[in-house]
């Protein structure tokens, strides 16, 4: 075990972990919004709204996420002239904002159907009483339905961060210097394998668990009002 | 579409090694989760304390990082651990061994979750009428446990044979010529990375369909004897 090897490239390795928190962070935010936005269309009767949305959450929720990853990176060189034409390819060529599409559009897919399971959660008394008070539409969804939505989906969602997180570890294999992306180059150059790359998962431990704590104490927060009803 | 410039056989190839890898694993997930769910059931704590760190710590790692770490970690670390006891042994990881093996590794700690609530969901009643009809521990597992647990099982075990098989993509990394390197392959020889690489998903979507098509059948052929309200 050469522990120095892992105390060199300290500063690296807390570059990395910046930029895989910032990979996330970005991600699950944009994320989010999106997966709102798509799981209220896909619990709509018209087909025409809530097809689509089916055929992308099957898409993205039935391919690996690294095929994903590499149809937009590498796939979009394919369509250099016309994203050239459209202005885009200034975008594309970046490693960078390629990894924060995926990541945004993968966890889009999974986060609204995780959504849309809290949206059919939601007890049809609730609906009902605020129809009667008049809400509707967004009103409706703004007031009532989605905060009781996400109340039951937090859990769930919470294990989607969790997996996008470990997830974002794959932008490394398209050259971004994630906590996985610094390990892989220490260790070609020192050849310190176990060393580094033990190190890099003790990071994404601490990451992960610091994650799950956090979210607990959103959910503690959110459902603080039914603590005494649970007992 | 599916020639690929000649191309298409070649991932056609590697769907089939994608489909063997992801059997591969998922055995060893099962026997990995099996046996790590009955530490975790068992009354001896310190393999209860074993199982848990286990769950905790695969859980908490992503796959990539644990298939860079057995695959080029593992070799020097046994090298340097026979090294310090005066030996000197070379080990080279055959990809599709590392790969499976890890990707069952980390599995087997979903699964271990899943085996668990499925040991606990079987009506406690069942277990005590076995006891009280004169098996003992082990027959009781075997004859009563073990098969009405399979009913509880098989829709978490579908998911993570679902998450599974995808996760075998990442296996490309470490050059198994699998579905996704294949397609690597293919679309740096005909230029064409975003034709091969949506081939790659299409594929990926169909082993995805079949799985729940099977998922379904299976579930129906589990819960065959259990009346339907």
């Amino acid at each position: 075990m050469d522990i120095s090897v892992i105390i060199e490239s300290l500063p690296d390795f807390f570059k990395g972990t910046v930029l895989t928190i910032q990979l996330t962070a970005i991600s699950v935010a944009i994320g989010f919004c999106l997966a709102i936005l798509l799981s209220i269309m896909r619990v709509s009767k018209n087909p025409f709204v809530w097809m689509p949305v089916y055929g992308f959450n099957f898409y993205f929720r039935g391919t690996p996420l690294l095929v994903q990853l590499f149809l937009i990176y590498y796939g979009s060189g394919q369509f250099q002239d016309f994203l050239s034409t459209v202005g885009l390819w200034q975008y594309f060529r970046e490693a960078y904002f390629c990894a924060v599409l995926t990541l945004t559009l993968n966890t889009a897919a999974y986060a609204s159907e995780i959504f849309r399971g809290g949206i059919q959660g939601v007890s049809f008394g609730e609906v009902e009483a605020a129809r009667a008070c008049g809400m509707s539409g967004v009103k409706l969804y703004r007031r009532i339905i989605m905060p009781a939505a996400l109340r039951i989906a937090w859990p769930a969602y919470t294990n989607e961060v969790v997996f996008l997180l470990q997830a974002s570890s794959l932008v490394s294999i398209i050259t971004l210097m994630d906590i996985t992306g610094v390990a892989r180059v220490e260790a070609a150059q020192t050849f310190a394998f176990y060393e580094l790359f033990l190190f890099a998962a003790f990071i994404y431990l601490v990451l992960v668990y610091g994650v799950i704590f956090l979210f607990r104490k959103v959910e503690q927060r959110i459902t603080a009002h039914l603590v005494h009803e649970a007992k | 579409m599916f020639n690929l410039e000649g191309y298409g056989h070649l991932l056609l190839e590697g769907a089939k090694l994608t489909i063997l890898v992801g059997l591969f694993s998922m055995v060893i997930a099962l026997a990995l989760g099996m046996v790590a769910a009955l530490c975790k059931l068992s009354k001896i704590w310190i393999l209860d304390f074993g199982a848990g760190v286990y769950t905790t710590v695969v859980r908490g790692v992503p796959e990539l990082v644990l298939i860079l770490l057995v695959y080029y970690g593992g070799p020097t670390l046994i090298q340097d651990a026979s090294g310090f006891f005066g030996y000197d042994v070379y080990v080279d990881l055959n990809p599709f061994v590392a790969g499976s093996m890890t990707i069952g590794f980390i599995y087997g700690a979903f699964a271990t979750e899943v085996f668990r609530g499925a040991f606990m969901a079987v009506s406690r009643g069942q277990i005590e009428a076995a006891r009280a009809c004169g098996m003992g521990s082990v027959m009781a597992f075997r004859r009563i446990q073990l098969p009405q647990m399979w009913r509880f099982a098989i829709p978490g075990l579908g998911n993570i044979w679902m998450v599974l098989i995808k996760a075998t993509a990442l296996i490309s990394v470490i050059q198994l010529p699998e579905l996704m390197r294949n397609a690597d392959v293919a679309a740096r020889a005909i230029r064409k990375p975003f034709t091969c690489y949506f081939v790659a998903s299409l594929l990926y979507l169909l082993i995805t369909i079949l799985s729940l098509v099977f998922q379904q059948w299976a579930e129906k052929r589990a819960s065959r004897g259990v009346r339907r309200e």
